[in-house]
């Protein structure tokens, strides 16, 4: 333990209200906290930069999760416990239950947040690529208002996100409308619990007359944030699934990935396999159709 | 640098506590060097190996990622609450008959990551007791005996040498 608790001021207002006025008094002053599975691991090691924190964990305008006719609200400070829990998130939104199931372990499941996982911005986040592959929306809030943007451009660069220093990540926003959608989620890690991907892939895809209609392909590890493989989704949009089609696919993500050398693994290998579980998918796909 | 201080009121172990510390302080150091609660150790210190583990609110946390000033109010329950009246607990009799305890750094958060599964799942096969303590690592054992313990302890009966094993793989 080399973090001192002396140099670090925390504070718990205990409403959004109070959170959202500190944060417009002092904008870039104040870190949020909300589970502190992220900025508690940095503090032990004597390496969190922030003197003054601001606690999020049990406030109830955060932590909800709210089934519209058309859509899901999830509050940003809700678990991953939360979610694995959530009946309409396990039979129509699985990826993010399975996703969820794949956060540290359950001590840190009962802990860790959904907002958390997106702002702390690791381009290996457990729960980006199925929200990706979901089309989900980010809202988030401040004294001035709320706004909406799709999840897709939420991360802006390497632990860089699109929020201003007054505003917090108040909500994810699920369309559901997946029920009858191919729907796949693989990670690629260490071992099963704890481990942090090598590389995960998520897809979500609609096929008529066997033609791919919709398609959308998320991925971690992959980029210096989670990304959408647009151009890979372009090369299959309309297309038939053949052997000439997963090679194009192929090609399309190798052409649109940027992964790194790092401690868990290489570029060369992040390539390989990323472009094994397209494949994965895409089979997938085909035998789904050919069955009918 | 400001030594700021916080007044955190909790229940540990059924008994209501008001303490001083500054709010960043770990639940881990506050339990360990503030309520001399040992039981619960520290690993890694970065919520990876659970020997931390402790139950707050009905639910299982690595007190190592708690900072105080969250543990407001909560109900807190550390190993040394798991026995009761100077009884031990069905998981800790089990632990001693099937060996599931060696040099018991890892045993402490192992015993409240199981009480919490068999809280929530009285009958847990092994997947599920495999998920349920996939975050608290023991170097020891290798894990089968202590995957043994918690069915001994479900199934409330102490173990025998031959009692089928279940197979954990």
């Amino acid at each position: 333990m080399r973090g001192n608790a002396q140099a670090h001021d925390l504070i718990a207002p205990g409403s959004l209200s109070a959170v959202l006025e500190l944060l417009a008094a002092e904008p870039g002053r104040w870190t949020p906290i909300a589970g502190g599975t992220e900025l508690m691991v940095a503090f032990s090691a004597g390496r969190l930069n922030s003197p003054k924190l601001v606690s999020l964990w049990g406030i109830p305008d955060l932590s909800f999760i709210q089934t519209h006719p058309q859509s899901i609200a999830i509050g940003g400070a809700s678990t991953f416990l939360e979610l694995r829990k959530n009946a309409v998130i396990a039979t129509e939104l699985p990826l993010l239950a399975k996703a969820a199931s794949w956060i540290g372990s359950v001590a840190n499941q009962t802990r860790a947040t959904l907002g958390g996982n997106l702002v702390n911005g690791s381009p290996a986040a457990d729960s980006s690529p199925a929200l990706l592959a979901y089309d989900a929306e980010i809202e988030m809030t401040s004294v001035r208002g709320s706004r909406r943007i799709p999840y897709s451009e939420f991360h802006t660069g390497y632990k860089r996100n699109a929020l201003a220093a007054d505003e917090l990540l108040f909500a994810i926003h699920l369309p559901r409308r997946f029920a009858h959608h191919k729907q796949y989620l693989r990670k690629v890690g260490t071992r099963r619990a704890m481990a942090i991907a090598k590389i995960a892939l998520a897809g979500t895809a609609l096929i008529e007359k066997g033609v791919i209609n919709e398609i959308r392909l998320g991925a971690a590890s992959l980029a210096p944030f989670p990304i959408r493989l647009k151009q890979t989704e372009g090369a299959l949009l309309g297309q038939s699934i053949s052997r000439e089609t997963v090679l194009a696919a192929r090609r399309a993500l190798l052409d649109e990935v940027k992964p790194i050398d790092d401690i868990r693994s290489t570029a060369e290998y992040r390539c390989h396999v990323a472009a094994n579980l397209l494949e994965e998918f895409l089979i997938d796909l085909s035998g789904e159709e050919s069955q009918k | 640098m400001t030594a700021h201080r916080a007044a955190v009121q909790f229940t540990v172990n059924g008994k209501s506590l008001t303490i001083n510390v500054p709010p960043m302080k770990r639940l881990l150091d506050v339990i360990r060097e503030d309520l001399h609660l040992t039981g619960a150790k520290e690993g890694c210190g970065e919520g990876e190996c659970g020997s931390c583990s402790v139950r707050m609110n009905g639910e299982l946390v690595n007190s190592c990622l708690v900072p105080a000033l969250q543990a407001q109010g909560a109900n807190i329950q550390t190993v040394e609450g798991l026995a009761l009246n100077g009884k031990l607990h069905p998981l800790q009799e089990a632990f001693l008959a099937c060996g599931g305890a060696q040099c018991g750094i890892c045993t402490p958060g192992m015993l409240m990551a199981a009480a919490q599964l068999l809280e929530n799942s009285p009958h847990p096969d092994i997947s599920e007791i495999r998920e349920a303590l996939a975050g608290n690592l023991c170097r020891c054992t290798g894990f089968i005996k202590i995957f043994e313990s918690v069915v001994a302890a479900a199934a409330n009966k102490p173990s025998e040498p031959d009692h089928e094993a279940p197979h954990a793989r």
